[in-house]
């Protein structure tokens, strides 16, 4: 045996230097090309398009009215302060504290008694992403027998994520295509269905990818719902401030579940609100019973983020940090979430509006109804197909548009074309 | 000694139950009950999920530097956490890097929008070059993938979670001892993690017998983690030969090599003599994964900068393998963060910075080494028993003293010496001053406790 496996692997005798190349090759050849990432894949596409006419309206990052990517005027001011200013020293395990504390009182208010009787288990995370996986891998260390219950559509990275923790999954009904908006009864009778106990992913404002959100009383249905069968929320924030303007607001549902004694997961993330996208900055948070279990808590999600990455990236939360611990930048952070979040309320009418000047035959409704910054069109895989070969107008091929990628510059041209490829039902 | 509890005992227990630096003051008893807070658990709203959950122990290494900033002395001394510090006891941000910040901060066009999954390119690039050497064949090959990751954790837990879903063999053997945190790595990444010998505590130098006993009587295929250069915690490196012997005895027996590669320009002073282990395997045309972090080396600590590199068999392999690479990284965080490889990759590409980044590393190596020779004449000039030449063999940050749990505690409660229980000091938290205050310690634990 061991002969055999020798002269396989060497030319010449047994340590005489090198590898035959044959051997060496063998190790990966099982390995298949992955599927290329839906969202990612649309954006490579529309790199390499030369018409002059071509739009992006795929991935869900803000542009401003001439389409470009925004720096935001507080954050510059931020790095400004940092550059030169300060060291890269590791930061703890759980991250950034002030940014944690800064986090915290956006997603449960300023005043929050949670907050002032040290009852929330929080760490910074690498982004939504980062929080939404530390919560899976906590979620299966400490409750091994559980699943995760994800709306119907969602982010597609959350399948992969609880996957990846090897947390079972089960959907729920949530988006009703017919009516482009919330299928509320069905949603219910999902929540009333699964075993007393589970755990739910909720999206707490601009649903990705529908931009249906439930109202005000459709939350406190459900949060009801929830006391009586004893499930976990999990809110997954990625858009606060984007959906209304008004990060309280945004808040609502989250505020709802606390007011009703739940004891809510939050991922937060500063990938869209304040623009930070690669700086990989967000918070896992975990309400607890109290101050002791908080600290529990907490070591353990460091023990799961230890061997990870040992300790989160410092540069995006100092900006946090220093943005909204400085009240001069903080409302001039305010200012412009709201401008951005303006922009988009105006480019949704405004596409709306184009559309049924056009004479449409079809109801876009949902395109001012939805929320936040995509728009659940209601097109088919056909049609978007017919958006991008016609008319180089680039999406995911569920019909999303990311209303940020739209300008008064192009609003007229996108309306013309999806009328084009939907007039005739 | 041992009759109450000193100020040191108390802080060190008191340690075990805060974990951040935040919770001064100490939990009084209202807060031990449950139930009287209005925002409790009201009357029908559950009780926690996550009810059961303990406190985890505090981390060993970082659970240090805790403890001695709990520390009101004024000759107290942090020798645990392996980040540089100056003659001064501070920390240091290289001036190639602050000349880098500023360029990136002025350069309006700069956004900060995602990067890809596998990183900022340029940075990938270059750190491929860096480690494998500008004019590797595998590289002019295109036999390399490299990924940007979270620094040297980051890139050890995505290159573990790749070879637990492709490779076939799933046990990853590491030195004894390693740095503390690579099982939890493996393991989590879910391989099963065994130690081959690596540590002669009688020679205080490498157990290369050992380590060739358990390397040969190791299944074919499995993975072997090497560190490339600076053994953490040991500080204790094979010669050329015996890497030469490793490296054939590793051909030989088909196990996959994986580097970490997190003290490149450390060790000698210079990049490419530490980066020669490396270099010798992927010579002979083998495959094998490469780890490597710029927390040290460019003072990017609390940046998380690092990459992966896995040198495969032809381009295509490499290709399919970057793209599964991607499936790991998506759900964990998606894509990298921006700020430090920016930062590294303005440095590496414009060849002034990364001259002046050489010599900036070689004056840090130097210093090092300068504290290891006058922290061995301190020992001398004491008489203190026993044989220290080994303060000067060792390499990079670290030295293993070979100091027992025992004679450690004592130095941290008479002399306020910090360092980890295994007798592991970071030189780079020496200075001049302080390095009389060590050998006092040193010789006084060794002589009193011996």
């Amino acid at each position: 045996m061991a002969l055999l496996f020798r002269s396989r692997v060497w030319k010449s005798g047994v340590f005489g230097g090198g590898v035959a190349r044959s051997m060496s090759t063998a190790w990966w050849r099982h390995v298949e090309p992955a599927p290329k990432d839906p969202i990612l894949g649309v954006t490579e596409a529309f790199l390499a398009d030369s018409s002059p006419n071509k739009v992006n309206v795929g991935v869900g990052a803000y542009r401003d009215d001439n389409g470009k990517p925004v720096v935001l005027e507080c954050v510059r001011e931020a790095e400004r302060r940092i550059a030169g200013n300060l060291n890269m020293e590791y930061l703890p395990m759980g991250g950034s504290i002030k940014m944690v504390e800064e986090t915290l009182k956006l997603a449960y208010g300023e005043n929050s008694d949670l907050i002032k009787d040290r009852r929330i288990a929080a760490v910074q995370a690498l982004s939504g992403t980062g929080a939404c996986r530390l919560f899976a891998d906590f979620q299966k260390r400490f409750s091994p027998d559980s699943q995760v219950y994800i709306p119907v559509p969602t982010w597609a990275n959350h399948h992969n994520i609880w996957r990846d923790a090897n947390v079972p999954q089960r959907t729920f009904h949530y988006y009703h295509p017919d009516s482009r908006g919330l299928d509320f009864a069905s949603m219910i009778d999902d929540i009333k269905n699964a075993p007393n106990g589970s755990f739910f992913l909720l999206h707490a404002c601009a649903h990705n990818p529908t931009g249906v959100d439930p109202s005000e009383e459709q939350w406190k249905e459900i949060s009801y719902q929830f006391k009586v069968k004893g499930h976990y929320a999990l809110f997954d924030m990625a858009y606060q401030g984007f959906a209304s303007g008004d990060p309280e607001r945004d808040a609502k549902s989250i505020r709802i579940f606390l007011e009703d004694g739940h004891l809510i997961g939050c991922a937060q993330s500063y990938a869209k609100n304040m623009g930070l996208y690669g700086q990989r900055v967000g918070c896992l948070s975990v309400v607890c019973e109290d101050e002791k279990q908080a600290v529990a808590v907490k070591s353990q999600l460091q023990q799961l983020a230890r061997p990870m990455y040992s300790n989160p990236p410092v540069h995006g939360a100092l900006i946090v940090s220093i943005i909204l611990g400085d009240p001069d930048l903080k409302n001039l952070w305010l200012k412009e979430v709201k401008g951005m979040a303006d922009r988009i309320i105006g480019m949704r009418t405004a596409l709306r509006e184009n559309l049924e000047k056009l004479g449409s035959p079809l109801s876009w409704e949902h395109i001012t109804k939805q929320i936040g910054m995509f728009c659940y069109s209601g097109m088919t895989p056909e049609q978007v197909d017919r958006l991008t070969n016609e008319f180089h107008i680039y999406l995911t091929r569920n019909g999303r548009i990311s209303m940020a990628g739209v300008t008064t510059g192009n609003v007229g041209y996108l309306a013309n074309a999806i009328h084009e490829v939907t007039k005739s039902g | 000694m041992h009759k109450e509890p000193s100020p040191a005992d108390r802080r060190l227990t008191t340690l075990a139950r805060h974990l951040d630096s935040s919770s001064v003051e100490p939990m009084d008893s209202a807060n031990q009950s449950i139930g009287v807070s209005p925002t409790s658990a009201s009357a029908g709203a559950r009780n926690s999920v996550f009810h059961h959950v303990v406190q985890a122990p505090e981390d060993p290494i970082l659970g240090v530097t805790v403890a001695y900033n709990k520390d009101p002395s004024p000759v107290k001394l942090n020798l645990g956490v392996g980040a540089y510090r100056t003659e001064e006891g501070k920390p240091l941000v290289l001036n190639v890097v602050r000349k880098a910040e500023q360029l990136l901060v002025k350069d309006s066009s700069r956004v900060k929008e995602y990067l890809p999954i596998v990183g900022l390119a340029d940075f990938n690039k270059l750190s491929a070059k860096l480690i494998l050497g500008a004019d590797s064949p595998a590289i002019r090959e295109n036999r390399v993938t490299t990924v940007q990751c979270l620094s040297g954790t980051g890139s050890l837990r995505v290159g573990g979670e790749f070879l637990a879903r492709h490779y076939h063999q799933h046990t990853i053997y590491i030195p004894a001892p390693t740095w503390g945190n690579h099982p939890k790595v493996f393991g989590l990444a879910g391989l099963s993690v065994k130690t081959y010998r690596y540590y002669d505590p009688a020679t205080r130098g490498l157990d290369f017998q050992g380590l060739v006993e358990d390397l040969r009587s190791a299944p074919s295929g499995a993975i072997v983690l090497l560190h490339a250069c600076a053994h953490n915690p040991t500080g204790v490196d094979p010669t050329s030969q015996q890497w030469e012997q490793i490296r054939q005895l590793i051909r030989s027996k088909a196990l996959l090599p994986f580097f970490d590669s997190a003290y490149q320009g450390f060790a000698t002073g210079n990049l490419d003599s530490d980066a020669q282990s490396v270099r010798m395997f992927v010579a002979d045309g083998g495959e094998c994964l490469v780890a490597q972090s710029y927390a040290k080396n460019m003072g990017l600590y609390g940046e998380r900068v690092g990459a992966l590199s896995i040198v495969c068999g032809n381009a295509d392999v490499a290709g399919r393998v970057e793209s599964q690479l991607k499936l790991v990284i998506r759900p964990m965080y998606s894509n990298p963060p921006i700020h430090g490889a920016s930062i590294v990759g303005t440095i590496l590409k414009d060849s002034s910075l990364s001259q002046e980044w050489t010599i900036e590393l070689k004056a840090m190596a130097d210093r090092i080494i300068s504290m290891r020779h006058q922290l061995l004449d301190a020992l001398h000039a004491r008489g203190t028993p026993g044989d220290w030449s080994h303060i000067i063999k060792q390499i990079g940050m670290f030295t293993f003293t070979g100091l027992n749990s025992e004679q450690v505690a004592f130095m941290t409660k008479e002399y306020h010496i910090y360092m980890t229980s295994d007798g592991r000091i970071s030189m780079a938290g020496l200075s001049t001053k302080t390095v009389p205050h060590l050998a006092d310690a040193i010789h006084a634990a060794v002589t009193k406790i011996g």
